[in-house]
């Protein structure tokens, strides 16, 4: 084996990579898993929320300002917080799970009711008019037809996750976010770049790809989209 | 949690609560008002010319960025060239992050604020003779204030939360007691630094919403004394979205302006 040479530039995280891939690879994969999960999970619990606040008028502002009140808690805040009120260990990554789906809840649930809010009215009632039921009308034509909004907003919460999850690091819950607390331990004294820029590429680049992943299944599930562009 | 923000000398000790929420405020303001001189007259500018959306469009990228990662590789970069300034050698990558962090929000939402402002308000407002500018000051301004007034409270959010792990860096600020109690095992501690940083955070956000009311213009919010305006739209002062039955109202607080000039 050659010894490589120990190079501190901001390349050099390709041999850092090289040197801690396993390590590098369990933390990309917890930091997917800890961004992508709350969004599903707080996707679920706004769309009925949503749907709440865009059925009832008397509901809209109550729901919304909570959901805006809950999005002011600073992240760090929460996840320390987090053990307190749901009974975890203190690294738990629970806590960051739990932390996010609160913020992506408190994002989504105005995005779903807006964009509900956004279905035209001749559409409703030409759905109406062939004799679907209200839930049919929610289930194939409203939500359906809401798809793009909520979409948008989603892209929204997952890139911001990514960039959550990483605070989570400084904390010591292992994520990415060890890539940049490494970097700043060995830098006592003269900079060493890799694990830093290292975590910030993968950090942009998975931030990348999860937000790909919401436009492919915004196309997916909108094929009539497509059916008018062309 | 409770005994250890009830406890006095934690508050009024040097390094202590009060200390700590000066530099967290301080930090926070430092670079709001920097985020605010640069992005409002850019973003009133692209509105109006309708030209460098592009700028828009990538400092919402920056918003992807690993705001730890950030922060920790400036501090690395410009560590070696900053001697015996004190804190300077933290609060300098602190406020780039900051800055960059509260740009995207203030930017985006008046550029945004600006475009939405309709096509019909604009012509009247050259129509009674105003320049450019003036069309900037005294029309797209004031009809753009609730949304700039929101980006500006989005990025006050930001700055705020995120200041908190400048301290992981060396710097003040109340997310001293975060990181302190969390390094010590002292949770009260932590908790409580956390507890004042998302009070901090509200606190913040009132304040802009209590300036947001009395400036932006009741033409724009909708919020005429009833006495006026016999049909007060029941439309919250909490976004701008509803500009659809707002231009005749925009239309009619224009005109004063107008005519003093």
């Amino acid at each position: 084996m050659t010894v490589l040479a120990v190079d501190s530039s901001p390349l050099g995280m390709f041999g850092y990579f090289r040197d801690h891939r396993s390590d590098v690879l369990d933390w990309l994969g917890y930091h997917a898993w800890l961004s992508a999960l709350p969004v599903v999970l707080g996707l679920l619990i706004a769309l009925p929320l949503g749907w709440l606040a865009h059925r009832h008028k008397w509901a809209y502002p109550p729901l919304i300002t909570a959901a805006g009140l809950l999005y002011t808690i600073p992240s760090i805040a929460l996840f320390v917080s987090m053990p307190n009120l749901i009974g975890t260990q203190i690294l738990d990554p629970i806590n960051v799970a739990v932390a996010l789906t609160v913020y992506t809840l408190a994002l989504l649930v105005r995005v779903v009711a807006d964009g509900l809010g956004a279905v035209p009215e001749d559409v409703v009632q030409a759905a109406t008019a062939m004799g679907l039921t209200r839930r049919q009308r929610l289930l194939k034509v409203e939500l359906p037809l809401a798809v793009p909004v909520i979409a948008s907003g989603v892209r929204v919460a997952v890139v911001a996750n990514v960039s959550l999850v990483a605070v989570a690091g400084t904390i010591g819950v292992p994520e990415l976010g060890e890539l940049f607390t490494n970097g700043f331990q060995l830098s006592v004294g003269s900079p060493y770049y890799p694990p830093i820029t290292l975590g910030i590429v993968l950090c942009v680049l998975l931030a990348l790809v999860l937000d790909l992943l919401v436009v492919g299944i915004n196309w997916l599930t909108t094929p009539w989209r497509r059916a008018v562009a062309s | 949690m409770i005994e250890w923000l009830n406890d006095p000398g934690n508050w009024t000790a040097a390094g202590g609560v009060f200390d700590q929420l000066a530099a967290h405020l301080q930090y926070a303001l430092i670079a709001l008002v920097i985020a605010t001189v640069l992005a409002l007259p850019a973003g009133l500018l692209i509105g109006h010319t309708g030209r460098g959306r592009w700028l828009v469009t990538t400092a919402n990228t920056v918003r992807a960025l690993p705001v730890v990662g950030l922060l920790i590789l400036l501090y690395v970069m410009l560590a070696p060239h900053i001697h015996d300034r004190g804190d300077t050698v933290y609060l300098i990558p602190t406020e780039i992050v900051l800055v960059l962090l509260a740009i995207p929000p203030i930017l985006s939402n008046t550029y945004a604020g600006v475009d939405n402002v309709s096509a019909a308000v604009r012509d009247a407002a050259s129509g009674m003779g105003m320049r450019g500018a003036q069309v900037v000051r005294r029309v797209e301004l004031p009809n753009a204030l609730p949304l700039i007034f929101s980006g500006l409270r989005s990025a006050a959010l930001q700055v705020i939360a995120t200041a908190t792990v400048a301290a992981y860096l060396g710097l003040g600020g109340l997310g001293r007691f975060v990181y302190d109690g969390q390094a010590s095992q002292n949770f009260a501690e932590r908790n409580a630094g956390a507890l004042l940083v998302a009070l901090l955070a509200a606190a913040a956000d009132i304040i802009l919403a209590v300036i947001q009311r009395y400036t932006v213009s009741r033409g724009v919010s909708g919020r005429f004394p009833r006495r006026t305006v016999e049909d007060t739209d029941e439309t919250d002062a909490t976004d701008g979205t509803d500009e659809t039955d707002e231009t005749d109202d925009t239309a009619v607080t224009t005109q004063p302006a107008g005519h003093t000039a």
